[in-house]
């Protein structure tokens, strides 16, 4: 059973937040790097419960659940309309993301979380956050609001609703308070290939193509995975376009002696699923956070592996995840953990 | 629900005779529960095995998105097919149990569509039904014109003339002018959009006037039941590196024989697009059926590489480096 921390601060809550990982946590991270050397591909594998860790319930929790709410809620207040958005014509798919929700945390964490199902008439109990509401499903009147952001403010992690439409993917509404580097707004309407226009190599690797194809093929029922990850200074989740003044400047503040405590690995795990009555595609991000010097400490395989990534990882990349200024102190950081020989994931 | 390569168990609890030609059959989970939900235009492939030969047909859903208490579809016999409608025409009863997979969506309507005009020939009515569901619930506009080859086959055409009267304009050979599929589209204003599912020529006629007439592919839906997994001939393929020979069945992918056959091959999307299971053709005397995303036009034609999760052989000779 999940315990969870009773509410922490982020960075981008407080200047002296509290965010710190367990060792379980750690421990359990579906960690994105499978080998010593990374570069794009085509990393995606059907989304079967895997082991006791983060791939083992269809949408993952874990000990950081309760401030990650948290978060969200005081993220959407602070700024109305830039986190959260819906068009008109995704109600149906946010239904279907209520009820992929609800069923999921009610199966896969039943101490949690409870669904009961009486026809249309719906009860749900969310323990750790003390809700226990009664609604009729298909009727949004039911709901203290829509219901896409009622059942995302009790989630965690970043959930985009994709509408299939000629042939592509448009982006129809999103719950996004731990965006890396984008705007919600700015993207809302745009197609697959649209909104990847930025990420460098993607484009004439042919990876994007392949993918969407890949991605048009989703059935319902037949989720897939992948994981992909960038680097963010200091325990921060909302790093959004809008409020990157806020938080780019940290990057300057990063040397080779303080990049343990500063710089955090982010994990992105993205369980894609076909949703059944919209036949929208769900794209959720769910975020981990860990810093080098927590990963290093828990996790010295991990950190010996993350450290001949970083190295040997192409600039491109680099300048894109946003981390040109202080690659080489994130290296020399992490070398003091790399003794040369293979890694090996059993001697953590 | 995860039913990777499996299949979902259901119940016929109702066998109908629409009409000479057509069976509806009724759908339901054999312990009561609900089925898998689904969207407008929805298909299921039913699994059927007759002695050694394994059919996968695909027939869409007729029954209400919103109801998932059953499923309906309906069967049209063709004698002249490869025998699956045959089976569940002369062979199913009611309480029979079938094999499906769970519901996939080729023929997804326009969300945004103001205006949806639906031409159908004969059984190409089915997915259709699941569709008027969806619009009626979305109190959208929508019109359906609707061919039959004659008096006898209009039980379908009826069914839904009672339930969104005007809106259902039924064509009876015999009886009525035919079917002007020009005339339709050409007195309906730009935007709308046409979805059509019938026979080849129906298809045909109403791509070529909806193009004369300037209207772009974005507006112009029609169904097609694309292959999905690896089903075909079966062929023979030796893994060099097993030193074994293995049979590829007609409904498996190499992968899946390989993996029945206790060996592990490397995978990931099972879909032909991740690249992760290319492997090398070591030899080959005949052609490769290359049915992948991942290669490209160069590596397709050159034949020395292959994808055993999708693609398929039609050759004497295979050997592959696995």
């Amino acid at each position: 059973m999940t315990v969870f921390k009773p509410i922490e601060t982020y960075a981008d809550q407080a200047p002296d937040h509290t965010y710190q990982n367990s060792r379980e946590a750690i421990l359990r991270l579906p960690f994105p790097y499978p080998e010593d050397h990374y570069m794009y591909s085509m990393n995606v594998e059907p989304h079967v419960p895997f082991g006791t860790g983060a791939l083992r319930g269809q949408f993952d929790i874990d000990e950081h659940y309760v401030s990650e709410c948290h978060h969200r809620a005081q993220t959407l207040a602070a700024q109305p309309g830039v986190h959260y958005a819906a068009l008109p014509h995704m109600m149906e798919a946010q239904w279907d993301l209520l009820e992929l929700l609800m069923e999921s945390y009610s199966r896969d964490y039943p101490e949690h979380f409870t669904l009961e199902k009486s026809g249309t008439q719906w009860h749900w109990i969310n323990r750790p956050l003390q809700i226990d509401d009664t609604f009729t499903f298909g009727d949004a009147s039911t709901l203290p609001m829509e219901p896409m952001e009622y059942i995302t403010r009790q989630a965690q992690g970043e959930f985009i609703l994709l509408e299939e439409r000629d042939d592509t993917l448009v982006m129809g509404a999103g719950m996004a308070t731990q965006r890396a580097d984008y705007s919600l707004r700015f993207n809302l309407g745009m197609s697959f290939m649209e909104f990847h226009g930025p990420v460098p190599k993607l484009h004439e690797m042919g990876i994007l193509q392949r993918a969407l194809k890949f991605l048009l093929r989703l059935r319902p029922g037949h989720p897939v995975r992948r994981t992909n990850w960038s680097i963010t200074v200091n325990p921060r989740l909302e790093t959004s376009a809008e409020t990157l003044p806020d938080w780019a400047p940290e990057r300057t503040l990063v040397t080779a002696e303080n990049a343990g405590d500063l710089v955090n690995l982010r994990i992105e795990l993205q369980p894609l699923h076909r949703l059944p009555r919209s036949n929208a595609v769900l794209f959720p991000v769910r975020t981990y956070l860990v810093s080098l010097k927590q990963l290093a400490e828990f996790a010295p395989q991990w950190a010996k592996r993350m450290h001949r990534v970083i190295r040997d990882l192409d600039q491109e990349l680099v300048d894109y995840k946003g981390f040109t200024r202080y690659r080489d102190a994130m290296v020399t950081w992490l070398s003091q953990y790399d003794d040369g020989t293979p890694v090996d994931e059993s001697q953590q | 629900m995860n039913t990777h390569n499996g299949t979902l168990s259901v119940r016929v609890t109702r066998i109908e005779q629409l009409t000479p030609e057509i069976k509806r059959f009724t759908l339901n989970d054999p312990q009561g529960k609900h089925l898998p939900a689904f969207s407008g235009g929805s298909h299921v492939v039913v699994v059927l095995e007759e002695g050694e030969k394994t059919y996968r047909n695909a027939y869409s859903l007729m029954s209400s998105p919103y109801d998932s208490s059953a499923y309906q579809i309906a069967v049209r016999r063709v004698d002249t097919g490869r025998g699956g409608s045959r089976l569940l025409h002369d062979q199913v009863r009611e309480g029979a149990l079938l094999q499906i997979l769970q519901p996939a969506n080729l023929f997804p309507l326009a969300k945004h569509a103001r205006q949806h005009l639906f031409i159908a020939g004969g059984v190409g009515i089915t997915p259709v039904y699941s569709q008027l569901e969806e619009l009626q619930l979305k109190q959208a506009t929508f019109e359906l014109h609707l061919a039959v080859r004659g008096p006898e086959h209009t039980a379908l055409g009826l069914e839904l003339k009672a339930r969104y009267g005007e809106k259902v304009h039924l064509y009876v050979q015999g009886q009525a002018a035919r079917m002007d599929i020009r005339g339709i589209l050409a007195a309906r204003p730009l935007g709308s959009h046409v979805y059509v599912c019938g026979p080849d020529s129906m298809i045909d006629d109403t791509l070529d006037s909806a193009h004369a007439l300037g209207w772009t592919d974005s507006h112009i839906h029609y169904e097609r039941f694309v292959e999905q997994g690896s089903t075909g001939q079966p062929f023979s393929v030796t893994l060099a590196r097993q030193g074994v020979t293995i049979e590829v069945p007609a409904e498996q992918s190499l992968l899946e024989a390989a993996e029945q056959a206790g060996y592990q091959v490397p995978y990931l999307c099972r879909g032909g697009a991740c690249g992760y299971c290319e492997t090398e053709v070591l030899e080959v005397e005949g052609e490769l059926d290359h049915r992948d995303d991942w290669l490209s036009e160069e590596d397709k034609l050159g034949k020395r590489k292959f994808m055993p999760c999708v693609s398929r052989a039609n050759c004497s000779r295979l050997v592959v480096d696995l």
